[in-house]
């Protein structure tokens, strides 16, 4: 093989196999930084061997034997382990003994890291931070800049998270049974908040960064692949029809475009397709939670050809199951809007009314923006600039900014 | 006959002695120091049990409500959250140590702070040394 394609061809393997690799040294050295110098020794013995030797039939098997062996050859070297290190005791490690991958561990390493990162324990902006970092191989400055976080704070919340799980011992396993849906929980969080980072952009001056939406997808698959739970599924299918209209949520100067005016010839099909499934795949098992339910919202928008034909009623049911499992201020507002259009503004406006006067959502830029919305519609422009203006005085994203610019401009206007 | 708890001779008490310091001050002292307080008093029959905590930023809280276990990163918050007791526990690693301190009562009420307990013992610092 000539040397450009070999080097093309271990650059693939990295892309495929590293994650994988990482996850099972981490198992097998039982410490983050150890594993992550052994994946990078790991790779520099393919360069030497491979040219001559050839690409071996298992890379991952191999690579995992190579990162061990290097590891535990330079704290020989070193010769800093004492009687407490199991590795003393490890003499079958060598470069020649491939890992076995029938052993049921390996299947299970990735499982076990995602788990690890997030655990409940740490803080959640290093949940986030250090899925991103060990799961999925972003570097710290890929995540500082998609966080808008200085690099150094992001580094060393990384660092303190590895810190957290070697000194309070956080283990490296699945959650026993009678854990695993709690845990899961936190997991599925960390994966939903990683993909609205990526697909709302909250603050900064693009209104998509397509880098960690695409990331959290590629998660939500790995996941669902791997432990296809049902609300495993339902956030996959979630996040793939919400990101199924990507393209039709912004204009080409970046302007956001509002779910009823988006060209929907635009969502993409196959996005559509596969999320519609994994949602009929997900609601069978009939235990639907707040993600499930909110990817079948996504299903019935996505299914309509225009806002007009769309399934309101089904909508507002969906809304009505979600509200009994999550009864949260937000969940209410976006039935209110659900109503609205099934029953016309004034029955939307209504709830909204009694929504914001409960107190729960006076800070809530989008609660502004919908009563807003409503009294624009019932022709009440006073109060839709009013309510508009409280809406602009709340949000910190540009495109956001512009568009209820542009409604407050109109509204003058008429 | 019952007698005063007054009176000499009477049932002693035991008492719980939280230290508190900044960690950095706390930090740069030299254990041995500790360990021969400890040393000399239970020589004396007046300790029964002592151990040092990691930092902070290795605790964990964990809540129980309405039969559900939550676990946050950190120490309790919640300021009209008083130290009302302890359980000194042993368990495999920290996922052992959450759920033995969910089965605390209290846990469903207030919080039980979990923090690893330090080896002070096995691996005493010198102190300012180390970082």
């Amino acid at each position: 093989m000539p040397a450009a394609d070999l080097k093309q061809r271990i650059e693939g393997v990295y892309q495929s196999e590293s994650r994988a690799v990482l996850a099972t040294l981490i198992r097998l050295l039982g410490d983050f930084d150890r594993a992550e110098e052994a994946l990078h020794e790991a790779f520099r013995a393919a360069l030497e061997k491979w040219p001559a030797q050839g690409v071996p039939e298992n890379p991952r098997a191999w690579l995992v034997s190579a990162g061990r062996f290097r590891s535990i050859d330079q704290l020989r070297r070193q010769a800093r382990f004492d009687s407490f290190d199991p590795l003393t005791h490890d003499t079958a490690a060598d470069e020649t003994s491939p890992v076995d991958e029938a052993d049921p561990g390996v299947a299970d390493d990735r499982l076990r890291l995602i788990f690890t990162c997030c655990h409940p324990a740490l803080a959640p902006d290093a949940q986030i931070a250090l899925t991103l970092r060990e799961v999925c191989g972003l570097t710290t400055e890929q995540i500082a800049q998609a966080f808008l976080t200085p690099v150094p704070t992001l580094a060393q919340r990384i660092v303190r998270a590895k810190a957290k799980i070697r000194d309070a011992r956080i283990p490296y396993e699945v959650p026993a049974p009678a854990d695993l849906a709690g845990r899961l929980e936190s997991v599925l969080k960390v994966i939903y908040l990683v993909f609205n980072e990526g697909y709302t952009a909250s603050s900064g001056a693009e209104l998509m960064r397509l880098d960690l939406a695409s990331e959290a997808i590629r998660l939500g698959r790995l996941l669902v692949e791997m432990l296809p739970q049902t609300e495993a599924i339902g956030l996959l299918a979630l996040m793939l029809l919400h990101d199924s209209r990507r393209a039709a949520r912004a204009s080409a100067a970046g302007e956001l475009i509002v779910l009823e005016d988006q060209d929907r010839s635009l969502w993409s099909r196959a996005q559509i397709e596969e999320g519609c499934a994994l949602v009929a795949r997900a609601l069978a098992t009939r235990s639907p939670g707040p993600y499930t339910l909110q990817a079948a919202l996504g299903a019935a928008h996505c299914r309509a050809p225009s806002a007009a034909d769309t399934d309101w009623n089904e909508i507002v049911r969906l809304y009505d199951l979600l509200l009994r499992i999550e009864p949260t201020p937000i969940v209410a507002l976006n039935r209110a809007v659900a109503v609205a259009m099934r029953d016309g503004p004034a029955a939307g406006l209504s709830l909204v009314d009694e929504l914001l006067a409960a107190g729960g959502l006076t800070g809530y830029r989008l609660a502004h923006a919908a009563r807003a919305d409503l009294c624009r519609r019932l022709g009440r422009n006073a109060q839709a600039r009013e309510a508009y203006s409280q809406a602009l005085a709340l949000t910190h994203s540009q495109p956001e900014r512009r568009f209820l610019e542009r409604r407050l401009a109109q509204l003058a206007e008429s | 006959m019952l007698h005063s708890d007054f009176e000499s001779g009477g049932l002693s008490m035991k008492y719980l002695c939280l230290v508190y310091g900044e960690e950095r001050k706390i930090g740069e002292m030299d254990d041995h120091k500790c360990l021969a307080c400890d040393a000399e008093l239970r020589a004396g029959g007046q300790c029964i049990a002592s151990e040092a905590l990691e930092p902070v930023a290795t605790a964990t809280t964990v809540r129980v409500r309405n039969g559900r276990v939550s676990v946050t990163d950190g120490p309790f918050a919640e300021t009209k959250e008083q130290l009302a007791g302890f359980y000194l526990i042993e368990a495999r690693d920290l996922n052992e140590a959450i759920q033995i301190a969910a089965r605390i009562p209290p846990a469903a009420v207030g919080c039980v702070e979990v923090r690893p307990i330090r080896p002070i013992r096995e691996q005493p610092r010198t102190g300012r040394s180390h970082d």
